[in-house]
Formats: structure tokens, C-alpha cells, sequence
């Protein structure tokens, strides 16, 4: 873990630690966690690397490198025994009391535990409780080292100095660990590849940070690194970026969105892509051509939405990206282009609620409003991604769903997966296949349209009807949030309303039918455990790694991951619950959301709970235990999670 | 083929009162598309809530009846996604600048490509005659039970002051210069506001057609005067012919003077224009080469066999580890 002030470089340089270790070929989970605030509260990044596959955190730590004394008194009791802490001698005398941005009960816990052991209110009482455990202190003098380097370069500025601090922090890990410098050489050239000087200068900086910790202390840590080849071709993504290289390849060409944590950073990096790339195999006609992806800013959620839609009807793919404050204003939008059966693409970033919740922390608690958003009945797609790979690959999927059935989409992932890192194995385009359903562009012959007008809501088997953009010669037709008929003309009429209601609450069950099964639910483990876990969302991988632990210590347990929340699988999800001899539903929500979306569509009552709603992400050991209570009959109806800082 | 004012008419029953200012607003639309002879295919008029709201269902061309003050970014949208489409977005003054003014006041600052036809009337009509945002303080039409309790917004200098790079009144029974009014901000390159003076014979019992036709006003001679006059008329010139600020500047100075008349002697006509601020297309064009010639509608993103057409090589290898 590395922490400090936010706005400090904690991210870019946990960032090099984990390219370095991941360019080593060691699988990489990397979690930020952080204030709403710019510049000055703490923030920190938890990086976790193993030889095999992790898609989650841990709670103790292994390792912490500070560089500042809030971090330091704030988590060095997560160290575990025998792991380490590199700190700065310089802050060792600090007073808590004198660290502003520790909030008032977070002083209150640390005061009486440093009471108990008889120790300062001080980094240092915080430290010897540290050691008395068993952990080891590592002091680095950062200036001091810091100084020598810039003498080397002439560069004598002191803030120059202090932005290489966080570098050095990094490289006074790996080097405890004896991992190959060239490994952090190498991340760092790509980190400020625009900056030649930069690099090196940094370079040196690690250089001196190695050879300090070297000398000083040889040998001392007892927890190694070692790169290991890589057989597959991997990446390193984080959650914003692979929903927006997902847009960019599944053909959505404008998105709107007003400004949300956590979900701007998507529609930032898709403006920062938007001209883009063609594949080369086409004609020479597009080669010469780049496409665009046009990104609006609006004044409000309202007007993302709207804009959103409006572009729809003409034919683009359109999306727009928000986080659960957000889409509370975009509840009525939702209603007209369910009513208009307009396909649209929301992207949900959920966040802490209510309100403005905890707006920079992590929570599952939007299911229930994604489902139901919005006055009257609609048909609409919820998907939830359960990581970052499948919300690759969902993308597409929701823009697919939202033009084959005409209707809204509502992918939700989260907060958890924006702001946290992992190693893949490379995407592949090559899976991904378009589908638009039945658009019509271009010029309807004439004895297909009413003379021009064109029958766009026209009653079918399936209820879904043939699309013409606007701009479609001989497709004029209306929309209108009212009751209307076949042409998009308000209608109050009785039994076209029914006629019309039931034609677009039809094409949920067409859509049911058509979507395959490892669409709509990932199910892991042996079909006969004990135990059966159901959740949804970034939970996933904290409960997939937990399983692998508990497998270990003899318990066995399958786990129902729901993907598709709406339509519900029901058949489906039947059939596996019906099997199943005890249900332990897992969830980031106060009130076990997906738990009652099971039962009102199965009857299926669930055994036991477990909730978490501190804006902490679970971790893998919180899964563990939790789970190996409910295995030995220790726990609670309900388990409610705390864990995390 | 020329267009025939019955091209523009579709089949559907027009339910606004008898005497609806609506109904002269509709005529000299239909009269200017005829006139330019706008195709109906391309065509989309997009509305909000209210009276004014159904003007899309009486029209045949693309009609988007939109949610009750969004009228604005829905055809924000479609207009973006498809510049080549001509977009007319007609709204009433409780949907513009009562629970739409958020999008009213933030569409001036994109200048996106098109045509707002704002129909004034004073009051809610499809709810039965609540105050709007234009009725003036003190003020008591037939339905309000209290005279208004709120002051009323300038539209026109609230255009102005958002960066509307035309803005413009007309009255709904000067059919024949409305009409003017209305081609003349369909052919405006960029964002134009044209309110118009909507008689609401069923609510607004003050400023009736009677009132604008100038009952009560006499001149010397005794003769009626009509309570509004042309702008043009008088000499005045609100257009900007340099990109001189200065010039924009003293036009928009001479316009928010302007904006202030209102009562007996109400002008009417374009206040203001200026077409050397760039549009929203043209500030995108800018930032994307492609995006006239290659609107986000019109873009291919996928072969026959559904394979994107979009090549994420470089922003996979941006990320790869080896």
C-alpha cells in the first residue's frame, strides 16, 4: 500500500509500481481510495501482486511505503507480522494532534489504542505499535537521497526534489523485495514517455533509493518478487478506460454526460480518443476517412439524457455515462425512450447513497432504481459487470440489447470498478459482434409507407417494430412521450393502449428467449455445495478469491453471479436455487437489493445475508470469514461487513 | 417539386382552442418550409409539453414531441448526431423559461445550428391558465385566482445575455411577417430565438388579440393603433456585420434597449443577429475533420457481418504490459 496527501502523486506512482510488477508478469489488483476533495485529504492505493490470477483486496498489508506521517499513523497497524513499513525519519516526531485532516473518532480510536500500550501520540507511538507486533521499520530519509541526485543534476529546487519523493517510495519497496530494477526503470519510461528528462532524472532518483535500501538493509524482508514469464498477452486496465475503448469499438458515436464522480473520468477519456481509427481491411473510401465520436457536456443530467435520445432517433449509437445522483435526473428521460422504444445506452458508475452519499466511495445500492426508475411500466435491459473484462465485452452487448429490443439499457458497474486496476489477458475485438436490429436508412419503397408516413410502432409478433431514422426518406412517423398509435399520433384510445402497452412489454420476453445464458449469469464452483452464493456486480472477484481460500481449508461453495437483472433469468436462476441447500446472498447494499429481486421473481426464499454499506469495497478475507461462519453455523441471519479504512 | 402547404399538413384532428394564437404560428411555419421548400424527410420539429407541444402532430414531417422543458437538448441531440438535418424546436413559455430555462439559458452558450420558436402567451394553457414566467407582477388573467405573484422574465435580453446569436419577436396574427421571421431564422447559421406573441384566447384575458390590434389605443386622428410596430420599419439594424466586438457589443447594447419596450408600444422583428460567432458543428468540425462530412448518424461502424469497423489497437497497446 502507498498513501499520502491526495494531489500528492499517490496514484501515478502507485500506478508505476504495479506496471512494473505487472511487466514482470505478475498479476496485478491495484484500489484507490480517496476523499472528495482535490488537493490535501489522504488518499492511498492498495496494490496486490501474486503469481497467480487476483481480483480483489486484502485487509492486512504486506508492505506500506509513506511518505508522509498521516499515512504511516493511519495504517501501519494493517501491517501484518513480519511485513514492513518504509517511512520518513524526518515525521517520525509528528504529533497526531497536529494532522488536520484526521477526522475526529479516527483520532479518538488511534488515542485510546496508543493509550492501552503507554505510547506518544506520535508516528512513532504508532510505529512501536507496529513493531511490537513483529513488523519491520524501514526509515528513508528521502531528502537527504533526494539531494544527492539533484546535486548530481544540477537540480537544487526544492519542490522539483519533492515530486520524486512518491518515485522513491516506489522503489524503496521493490527494492526491499530485490525486484529488478530495470523492471522500474522500464515503467517509468513509459510513465513520462513525452519526457525524456524526466526520466531520467527519476532514474536516478530510484537508483539511489535501491542503493540506500540496499545497504542499510540487506536482506532484512522477508517477502521476495521475482518476475515470471508471461505465456498470454496481458494488459493492465482500469474501469473508466475499458468501458470507453469499449464505446469506441462497439460503434457509439456520441455520448453525452455532465460531470460525476466517479463516472466523468469515462467520458474524459473518450473525448481525449474521439477521432478515431479504422480498420484497415476496409474500402479505401473509409481508410481515408477517421470516425469521430462526438462528446457533449450539458448542463445537467437531464439535458445528457435528452441529448442522448435525440441523437438516438437519427440513427447514431448513443450513450451517456452517470453515477446515481445523476441518474435520479435522468428518470423521466428513461420513461420517453422507454415509450418511444428509442435504444439507449446508460452507463450506471454506481456510488454511495443516498443523496450525495459517499460520493467518492464505493456501494451497490442503485439495482432497485435501475430497474424501476421512472413513472409507468417500460420494458428495459439492466446488465450488471461483474469486472472489467466482462464490462469490455457487455458493452457491446448493452448497445446490442438496446437496438435489437428498442428499448433503454442500463449497464451498471461501479465505483469499485472505476477506480481499481487489474491484469488481463488481452481483449479481443475479434469476439465482439455488432447487431442493429431492425434500423432502417436511407429510402422506404414507396409501397411500404403510408404515402411517406411510415408505421414505426406498427404491432408485430414480437412487438418489435422496424426502426427508419430520421432523415429516412418515406419514414416520416412521430414520437411523443403521450399514448400513441402505429404512426407516433397521441392516442388516448383504450384498446390501442392495451395493444401498445403489451407490444412493448412483449419484446422483454423475445428478448428472454434470445439472450443466451452465459449472458445473463456466470455460475463457478461444483453444482453440489453446500453452500450457494448468490451476487451481482464487482463483488466477483473478492468472492471468486475467497472461494479459492476456502476450497482450501475444505469448504465448498458454488457461487450464482446474476448478469442480466432484467428481464430476470427466472427459469434459470429456478432451477439453480432449487438445487441449492443453503443461499447466502452477498451484496454492497444496506438492504440486499438483489436478494429481494430474486425473491419476487422465484418465490425462492434466501438463507442467509451478507451486506456491506461502509463505502468500502469487500475484501477477500472479510468473503472468507464471513462464509466460514455460515459454514459452522456461527453466524448471523444477517452479516454485515465493516472492514476498511 | 415545389412544396404545397398541404405536403405540410398531416391527417391529425388539431384540438387547440378556437382563436388559438397557435393556429397563425403553425400557418407561417408551414408557409416558410413551403417557401424554402424544406424537404419533409430531413425535417425533424421537435416540442416540448403544453399547447404549443401538439405543433409537431399537425406538421408532416419527422415529429418529436418531447418531456415537459427538454425540448431543447432532444433536438440538441438530433441535430448533433445529424447536421444535415434541418431542426425546428417550437416550445411554449412555461416550457422554455419556466422548468426549461436551465437548457434555454445553456443552448445560447453551444449556438448549435437551428431554430426556436418560443409561442408567448402568459400562461399555462394545457393546465388551465396557471401564470408563466412572461406574465408580469400584479397581473390577474381570468383563471388566476390572485394576481401574479412573480415578476416576468425578458426573454429577449435573457437571449442576449446567453449568447443567442439571433434573437427575434413576432406576433402570431401577422402571419405574413412571422412567416418572414421564421425563414430568416431557419436560414440563420447558428442558434436562433424567435418568440412570438401568442394570443391564449381562453386564459390570457389581457393580452388578447384585441389588445395587440391596438383596442383602446387611439391616435390624434381617433383611429386604433396597433400595439405592436416593426422593427425594421423604424430603420433599426440589429445585424452584426464584422467580427468586431465592439460592433456585437453596441448591437447587443441597442437590443436589450429595445427589449425593454413592451405595452403599447411592443416591437417587433429581429433585434438582434450575428452570424460571425461559430456554430456548435463548426467549433466540433474544428476539433474533428470528419465530423461534417461523417456525422456521428452517418458514420459505418460495422461490416455486414457485424465486425466493428473501429480499430482499438493502439488504445489496447496503450495499456499492454508486454
Amino acid at each position: 500500500m502507498i498513501g499520502g496527501a491526495q494531489g500528492s502523486g499517490v496514484d501515478t506512482s502507485a500506478n508505476i509500481f504495479a506496471k512494473a510488477a505487472a511487466q514482470g508478469g505478475l498479476h496485478v489488483f491495484g484500489k484507490r481510495e480517496y476523499y472528495s476533495n482535490i488537493k490535501g485529504e489522504h488518499s492511498y492505493f492498495q496494490v496486490r501482486l501474486s503469481k497467480k490470477i487476483v481480483r480483489s483486496h486484502v485487509d492486512t498489508i504486506d508492505l506500506l511505503a509513506t511518505f508522509d506521517d498521516e499515512t504511516a499513523v493511519r495504517h501501519a497497524w494493517e501491517v501484518r507480522k513480519d511485513g514492513g513499513i518504509i517511512y520518513d525519519p524526518t515525521v517520525g516526531g509528528n504529533n497526531i494532534d497536529d494532522i488536520h485532516t484526521i477526522e475526529a473518532p479516527v483520532r479518538a480510536r488511534l488515542y485510546s489504542e496508543l493509550d492501552s500500550q503507554h505510547l506518544p501520540h506520535s508516528v512513532e507511538g504508532v510505529l512501536e505499535v507496529a513493531r511490537r507486533k513483529g513488523v519491520h521499520i524501514y526509515p528513508m530519509p528521502y531528502m537527504d537521497v533526494l539531494k544527492k541526485v539533484g546535486e548530481q543534476f544540477g537540480e537544487s529546487s526544492l519542490s522539483s526534489l519533492t515530486r520524486m519523493i512518491n518515485v522513491m517510495a516506489v522503489a524503496a519497496s521493490f527494492a526491499l523485495t530485490d525486484y529488478p530494477q530495470d523492471q522500474v526503470n522500464e515503467a517509468l519510461r513509459k510513465q513520462f514517455k513525452s519526457k525524456p528528462k524526466v526520466v531520467e532524472i527519476n532514474i536516478a532518483a530510484v537508483t539511489a533509493a535501491y542503493d540506500y535500501m540496499r545497504d542499510k538493509y540487506n536482506g532484512g524482508f522477508g517477502h521476495k518478487l521475482a518476475p515470471i514469464p508471461m505465456a498470454e498477452k496481458r494488459i493492465f486496465v482500469r474501469g473508466s478506460s475499458t468501458v470507453g475503448i469499449a464505446k469506441i469499438l462497439s460503434g457509439c458515436r456520441l455520448q453525452t454526460y455532465y460531470p460525476i464522480t466517479p463516472a466523468s473520468d469515462e467520458s474524459e477519456y473518450l473525448e481525449a480518443h474521439e477521432i478515431i481509427d479504422l480498420d484497415g481491411a476496409l474500402s479505401n473510401e473509409a481508410q481515408a476517412m477517421k470516425g469521430s465520436i462526438a462528446v457533449v457536456q450539458t448542463e445537467d443530467e437531464i439535458a445528457a439524457i435528452t441529448m442522448a435520445i435525440g441523437g438516438a432517433l437519427t440513427g447514431v449509437r448513443a450513450s451517456t455515462s452517470t453515477s446515481g445522483p445523476g441518474f435520479s435526473l435522468m428518470a423521466e428521460g428513461i420513461g420517453w425512450a422507454g415509450i418511444n422504444e428509442v435504444p439507449l445506452v446508460v452507463t450506471l458508475y454506481q456510488r454511495g447513497g443516498p443523496s450525495t452519499g459517499l460520493p467518492t466511495r464505493h456501494e451497490q445500492g442503485d439495482l432497485r432504481f435501475a430497474l424501476h426508475s421512472g413513472h409507468g411500466d417500460i420494458p428495459r435491459v439492466v446488465l450488471a459487470s461483474g469486472d472489467l473484462e466482462e464490462a469490455f465485452y457487455d458493452v457491446t452487448r448493452a448497445f446490442n440489447y438496446a437496438e435489437k429490443y428498442q428499448l433503454p439499457v442500463i449497464h451498471i458497474v461501479d465505483k469499485a470498478m472505476a477506480n481499481s486496476d487489474q491484469t488481463y489477458k488481452m481483449f479481443d475485438p475479434n469476439l465482439i459482434k455488432i447487431e442493429r436490429g431492425l434500423m432502417i436508412s436511407g429510402t422506404i419503397p414507396e409501397n411500404e409507407s403510408d404515402h411517406g408516413e411510415f408505421h414505426r410502432f406498427k404491432e408485430t409478433p414480437s412487438g418489435i417494430s422496424p426502426r427508419p431514422v430520421i432523415g429516412t426518406q418515406g419514414g416520416i412517423y412521430w414520437n411523443t412521450g403521450d399514448e400513441h398509435d402505429e404512426k407516433g399520433h397521441i392516442s388516448e384510445d383504450p384498446t390501442n393502449r392495451v395493444m401498445m402497452m403489451d407490444k412493448r412489454m412483449r419484446k422483454l420476453d423475445v428478448a428472454s428467449k434470445e439472450i443466451p445464458a452465459e449472458e445473463k449469469f456466470h455460475f463457478f464452483g461444483p453444482k453440489d455445495a453446500p453452500i450457494t452464493i448468490v451476487s451481482w456486480g464487482s463483488t466477483k472477484g473478492a468472492i471468486l478469491d475467497a472461494m479459492e481460500s476456502l476450497k482450501e481449508d475444505g469448504i465448498i461453495v458454488n457461487f450464482l453471479q446474476l448478469r442480466l437483472i432484467a428481464p430476470f433469468p427466472v427459469d434459470e436462476v429456478k432451477e439453480i436455487l432449487s438445487r441449492a441447500k443453503k443461499v447466502v446472498d452477498i451484496e454492497m447494499n444496506f438492504s440486499a437489493q438483489l436478494g429481494g429481486v430474486i425473491r419476487e421473481n422465484t418465490c425462492f426464499p434466501l438463507d442467509q445475508y451478507v451486506v456491506k454499506y461502509n463505502g468500502r469495497s469487500m475484501s477477500q478475507e472479510e468473503i472468507y470469514d464471513a462464509v466460514r461462519h455460515i459454514a459452522d453455523g456461527s453466524a448471523p441471519k444477517r452479516v454485515v461487513l465493516t472492514n476498511g479504512a | 417539386m415545389a412544396l404545397k402547404l398541404t405536403d405540410l399538413k398531416s391527417d391529425v384532428h388539431n384540438d387547440w382552442c378556437p382563436g388559438c394564437g397557435d393556429f397563425g404560428i403553425i400557418s407561417a411555419v408551414q408557409m416558410a418550409m413551403a417557401e424554402m421548400n424544406l424537404d419533409p424527410n430531413k425535417t425533424a420539429v421537435v416540442s416540448g409539453i403544453g399547447c404549443s407541444g401538439k405543433t409537431p402532430h399537425y406538421l408532416r414531417t419527422y415529429g418529436v414531441h418531447t418531456l415537459h422543458g427538454r425540448s431543447l437538448p432532444f433536438a440538441t441531440g438530433v441535430k448533433l448526431a445529424n447536421p444535415n438535418l434541418e431542426v425546428i424546436d417550437c416550445g411554449g413559455d412555461g416550457d422554455g423559461l419556466g422548468i426549461g430555462a436551465g437548457h434555454f439559458v445553456n443552448s445560447g452558450r453551444r449556438n448549435v445550428d437551428m431554430a426556436y420558436i418560443l409561442y408567448d402567451n402568459g400562461v399555462y394553457g394545457l393546465t388551465k391558465g396557471q401564470a408563466s414566467p412572461t406574465l408580469k407582477l400584479g397581473v390577474k388573467v381570468k383563471s388566476l385566482p390572485l394576481p401574479n405573484i412573480n415578476s416576468a422574465i425578458n426573454p429577449t435580453m435573457l437571449a442576449l445575455a446567453a449568447g443567442y446569436t439571433f434573437v427575434a419577436r413576432g406576433y402570431a396574427y401577422d402571419v405574413r411577417h412571422l412567416k418572414e421571421l421564421i425563414k430568416k431564422a431557419i436560414q440563420h447559421k447558428g442558434f436562433a430565438f424567435l418568440s412570438v406573441l401568442q394570443p391564449c384566447p381562453t386564459y390570457n384575458d389581457i393580452l388578447t388579440k384585441e389588445y395587440w390590434g391596438g383596442e383602446g389605443l387611439l391616435d390624434a386622428a381617433g383611429k386604433q393603433m396597433p400595439r405592436t410596430y416593426k422593427l425594421e420599419a423604424q430603420g433599426y439594424d440589429g445585424v452584426v456585420k464584422s467580427e468586431d466586438e465592439m460592433e456585437k457589443e453596441e448591437k447587443i447594447k441597442l437590443a436589450v434597449m429595445k427589449s425593454f419596450e413592451f405595452g403599447d408600444h411592443t416591437p417587433i422583428g429581429v433585434f438582434y443577429q450575428n452570424e460571425h460567432v461559430p456554430t456548435y458543428e463548426e467549433r466540433l468540425t474544428q476539433r474533428m475533420p470528419t465530423y461534417k462530412t461523417s456525422p456521428p448518424a452517418e458514420q459505418k461502424i460495422a461490416r455486414d457481418d457485424g465486425t466493428p469497423l473501429a480499430n482499438i489497437s493502439k488504445l489496447l497497446d496503450e495499456l499492454s504490459v508486454n
